[in-house]
């Protein structure tokens, strides 16, 4: 039995998915199967792994572009493009400690896939506002095209931002082309000490709608803080901000946010390495890693920033939750005790009440294969959901049931 | 060539004294207009060399309302043209005669300002600056800086992703928006995002932002804002070649710098602003830069002395830094007002978009040149220099026979060009009808076949905008059926195990 394709180039992803088509079989699309573990457990025919499609095949700094194939290491890009002092800026996050993986096992194709970003979220975007061009092959079998290599362009529909986020259910991606831009010359973050969560999200509000221009803004109840930066952390909460940039903003930044956030309490500034430790732990959120706590189910909730101590004081009211904020407020992971249902129930309510989404990043396949991993659409949406999916795919054959039951 | 819009329905058009009437009885009073003057305004948008009356202009003003005709619409298979303010370079809002021209004009209120979460939610028929000043007393503005942005609706801007002087550093419409509240043509309300951060499911944001009317009507928008960089200084540089000027940006961005704005004019679009708004522009100079860099004090003094060296190093023939917020804006004035400017000088102008690899800016200014040695015709060059998004603006008189003809002919022929150096036909005004028939140029035939294919999926009949962004118009029906062959693998050399 033929279990796994692994294609060379673009034409034998299009055999594949041909042969594919034609046998009525299913398709797994996997790059470097770094979050094969994410999303509603179904059971797929094959796996078309694209780690044979690889390499980075135009850059150029000056135009701030660049052009791989999908299956290339994101490491590898990350070290390629910081030699010439450049950077995904949408700080793409690393799954493998809360999956219980290895790191550095992601592939471009799969970041983007799953429109990963990072705590600089709220300034520079997601994997989505950097994607400008891709190549693909539907589930028709159809080798296509959409975007360009340039950074601006608005010519025909923006098929890149559909496949962004996608899952590998619309079109396995064979090559794409993002945006690359300077890194930060410095770092600095500075944190607060010992804000409860409704006045840390009220300083992080001021922050980050101050002129400081902050790229990270989180928050770190003190048992988090003490998992993430240990006796540094002084049993307190914390309250972290980073401010990137050439120094002599960074130093004026800095004294614009000590008088923001005076009133607020006991500060402490820490420098470049312990500033970059502190943003790799946030962004893959590392405080939930897979071996501690033996992988309890762990969610993942997009909500207004001001909203989410009240949707995490409403889950907390009900089960024990670890937890900690990041976007400002606006992104908050929850690792719940293994109830039997990994607390959808809870979580999708408070989560309703406030508006936004939830994702349940980790639990038993069991529980994955039983209840919404993605958050659940209203009638009209799924409706439009499914009619979209069809138009990529219309036998259904990518990865069908990943995002959603039947499609 | 003229591009020919999809033959009038005769049988609707017969019937249009009902229709009118059933439309009436959605949208009461002044908010369906019939008679010829008065439907007048609406006959084209910004790209003002093509017009056409509407069957019926409908003006809802709620959300149900707009639900209420587009379903009525669908019912009937009417096709429904939406309008913002109707400032579109690209025949966007170009109506239809067989076909509802939909205004939002009465979508105009702020619904909600949210310093704390940094959104706003809008109505779509606001315009793009009514945002900016409902939140600037505090401080906070939206970005996205179209220079129509007194006029054009920031539903226009999402329908067009529209961008502005400042994209490079602060993005497009797309980077900016947060949610959306649409109606199908069905008449289905759909709510995307709202403040909070990525769509759950596929990015229909996303996919929405740019989909220039064809996929949904837009009736409610939430945005982020931001506060105000502390403060912004520009640097006036000019250069006795383009070549040189590409180039100095080029090493701008090398050594890691992204200016608030970065904007390149050529000579004749220098001379013609200057004599218009006295800017104090260069004359003897063949390539002016204006980079504007925004940020903390000591940021932007900072990187102003860097900007100024590199400026220096690549043969700057002169440089002026704005020391006060009036220079500053002086400065801008001029290449705010370039269009009209070339208005001036030019009893027509047509305005161009291609996006190109900087890269290529000499040769594509080159091969410009001679293009319009051999058309006849002059041009002006306007450049967002930090992204590669070119305005040429074609001089042209509109009453000399065979001009226009000779103008669009030489349109096609920069953006052809643009897309052979590796760019693309638009950056920022959308396809429309003006650049549909070159969508070929960019995409094959699977391409957008593909594209239409996203589009039944939200517009089975193809009722929403048809004649635009797509050359050849196919049936859904059509578009769906697929040729599987054989059961075998084709390749049966792919590696597997
Ligand atoms: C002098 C001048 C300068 C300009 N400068 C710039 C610039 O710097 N940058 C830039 O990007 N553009 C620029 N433009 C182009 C234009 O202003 C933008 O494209 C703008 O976003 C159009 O907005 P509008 O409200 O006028 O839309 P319209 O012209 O009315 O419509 C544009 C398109 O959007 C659709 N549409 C409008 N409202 C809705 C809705 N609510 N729901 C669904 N679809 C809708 C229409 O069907 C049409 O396809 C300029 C135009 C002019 C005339």
């Amino acid at each position: 039995m033929v279990d796994r394709f692994t294609p060379r180039d673009q034409k034998d992803v299009a055999a594949a998915v041909e042969w594919a088509l034609a046998g009525g079989k299913t398709l797994e699309i996997v790059g470097g199967g770094s979050k094969r573990e994410i999303g509603r457990a179904a059971q797929w025919d094959l796996t078309l792994d694209l780690s044979g499609l690889s390499g980075v095949t135009l850059y150029e700094p000056e135009e701030l572009v660049l052009s791989a194939k999908a299956g290339t290491p994101l490491a590898e890009i990350e070290e390629l493009v910081a030699s010439r002092d450049q950077e995904l800026a949408f700080e793409p996050m690393d799954y493998g400690p809360v999956l219980g993986r290895s790191m550095g096992r992601g592939t471009l194709g799969g970041a983007l896939a799953t429109n990963l970003s990072g705590p600089r979220r709220i300034k520079a975007g997601a994997a989505r506002d950097h994607f400008l061009g891709v190549s693909a092959v539907s589930g028709r079998a159809e080798v296509f095209k959409s975007g360009g290599r340039v950074v601006k362009n608005v010519t025909g529909y923006d098929l890149c931002k559909l496949l962004a986020g996608s899952w590998g259910t619309l079109a396995a991606m064979t090559e794409v082309t993002i945006k690359v831009l300077p890194r930060a010359p410095a770092e600095e973050s500075l944190l607060v000490l010992g804000l409860d969560d409704r006045n840390a999200v009220a300083a992080m509000a001021a922050a980050v709608g101050s002129s400081s221009d902050v790229s990270g803004a989180a928050h770190l109840p003190a048992n988090i803080a003490a998992r993430m930066l240990g006796a540094a952390a002084a049993g307190s909460a914390i309250t972290a901000f980073r401010l990137e940039g050439v120094p002599p903003s960074i130093a004026q930044r800095k004294a614009m946010l000590e008088r923001l956030l005076e009133p607020d309490g006991v500060m402490l500034t820490i420098g470049e390495a312990g500033s970059r430790a502190l943003w790799q732990a946030v962004r893959d959120a590392t405080a939930f890693a897979a071996t501690d706590g033996a992988g309890r189910p762990l969610w993942r909730v997009s909500t207004a920033p001001t909203l989410g101590p009240q949707v995490a004081a409403e889950i907390a009211a009900e089960v024990e939750a670890d937890l900690f904020y990041d976007w400002a407020g606006g992104l908050i992971w929850i690792a719940l005790p293994p109830l039997e249902d990994a607390g959808a129930a809870l979580v999708r309510g408070a989560v309703r009440s406030a508006g936004g989404h939830a994702t349940l990043v980790r639990a038993p396949a069991s529980v994955r294969a039983a209840i919404d991993v993605f958050e659940p659409q209203p009638e009209a949406l799924a409706a439009l959901t499914r009619r979209v999916k069809e138009s990529f795919d219309p036998k259904r054959i990518l990865g069908p049931g990943r995002m959603y039951a039947g499609v | 060539m003229p591009v020919t819009m999809p033959a009038p329905d005769a049988g609707l058009v017969s019937r249009r004294d009902e229709i009118v009437a059933g439309l009436r009885a959605i949208v009461p009073g002044e908010g369906v207009i019939a008679s010829e003057p008065e439907m007048r305004p609406y006959e084209s948008d910004g790209l003002t060399a093509y017009r056409q009356l509407p069957m019926v202009v409908v003006l809802p003003s709620t959300t149900d309302q707009a639900a209420q005709v587009l379903r009525y619409c669908h019912e009937r298979g009417i096709k429904v043209v939406p309008r913002g303010a109707g400032t579109s370079l690209s025949g966007g809002a170009l109506p239809l005669a067989d076909g509802v021209l939909l205004g939002m004009a009465k979508f105009n209120r702020i619904l909600d300002i949210d310093f704390d979460n940094r959104a706003v939610v809008a109505q779509p028929g606001v315009t793009n600056l009514g945002i900016t000043e409902a939140v600037e007393h505090a401080g906070f503005y939206y970005a996205p800086d179209p220079s129509s942005q007194i006029a054009c609706t920031i539903g226009g801007n999402v329908a067009e992703n529209s961008g502005g002087v400042h994209c490079l550093k602060y993005g497009m419409t797309a980077n900016n928006l947060l949610g959306l509240e649409m109606v199908l043509i069905s008449g289905d309300i759909i709510r995307l995002g709202g403040k909070h951060l990525d769509s759950d499911g596929y990015d229909l944001l996303g996919l929405m932002t740019g989909s220039e009317g064809l996929l949904g009507v837009i009736t409610e928008i939430t945005v982020r804002i931001l506060k105000r960089p502390q403060t912004a200084r520009a640097v006036l540089i000019g250069f006795a070649s383009s070549e040189a000027a590409g180039d100095c940006v080029a090493k701008i961005i090398g050594a890691g710098i992204i200016p608030g704005g970065m904007e390149m004019m050529d000579g004749p679009a220098i001379r013609a602003t200057e004599e218009f708004v006295h800017a104090g522009y260069p004359l003897d100079v063949e390539a002016l830069l204006i980079v504007e860099l925004d940020g903390p004090q000591a940021e932007v003094d900072h990187l102003l002395e860097r900007v100024s060296a590199i400026a220096q190093g690549c043969g700057a023939a002169n440089l002026r830094v704005s020391n006060s917020e009036q220079e500053r804006l002086t400065f801008w004035a001029g290449r705010k007002a370039a269009f009209p400017a070339v208005g001036r000088i030019s009893p027509d102008y047509y305005c161009m978009d291609g996006t190109i690899p900087r890269g290529k800016l000499p040769l594509v200014l080159a091969r410009m040149r001679e293009m319009s040695a051999s058309y006849g015709l002059r041009v002006a060059n306007v450049f967002h220099a930090g992204d590669g998004n070119l305005h040429p603006l074609i001089l042209y008189d509109a009453n000399t026979p065979g001009e226009l003809e000779r103008a669009e002919a030489f349109g096609a022929d920069i953006l052809k060009l643009c897309v052979e150096v590796g760019g693309v036909l638009t950056g920022e005004h959308g396809v429309g009808v003006e650049k549909r028939d070159l969508m070929p140029e960019m995409f094959n035939e699977i391409d957008l076949a593909q594209q239409q294919r996203v589009k039944c999926a939200f517009d089975d009949q193809g009722l929403l905008n048809p004649g635009k962004v797509f050359p050849t118009l196919h049936r859904c029906a059509e578009l769906g059926r697929m040729h599987v062959r054989g059961g075998r693998l084709p390749f049966p050399d792919i590696p597997r195990f």
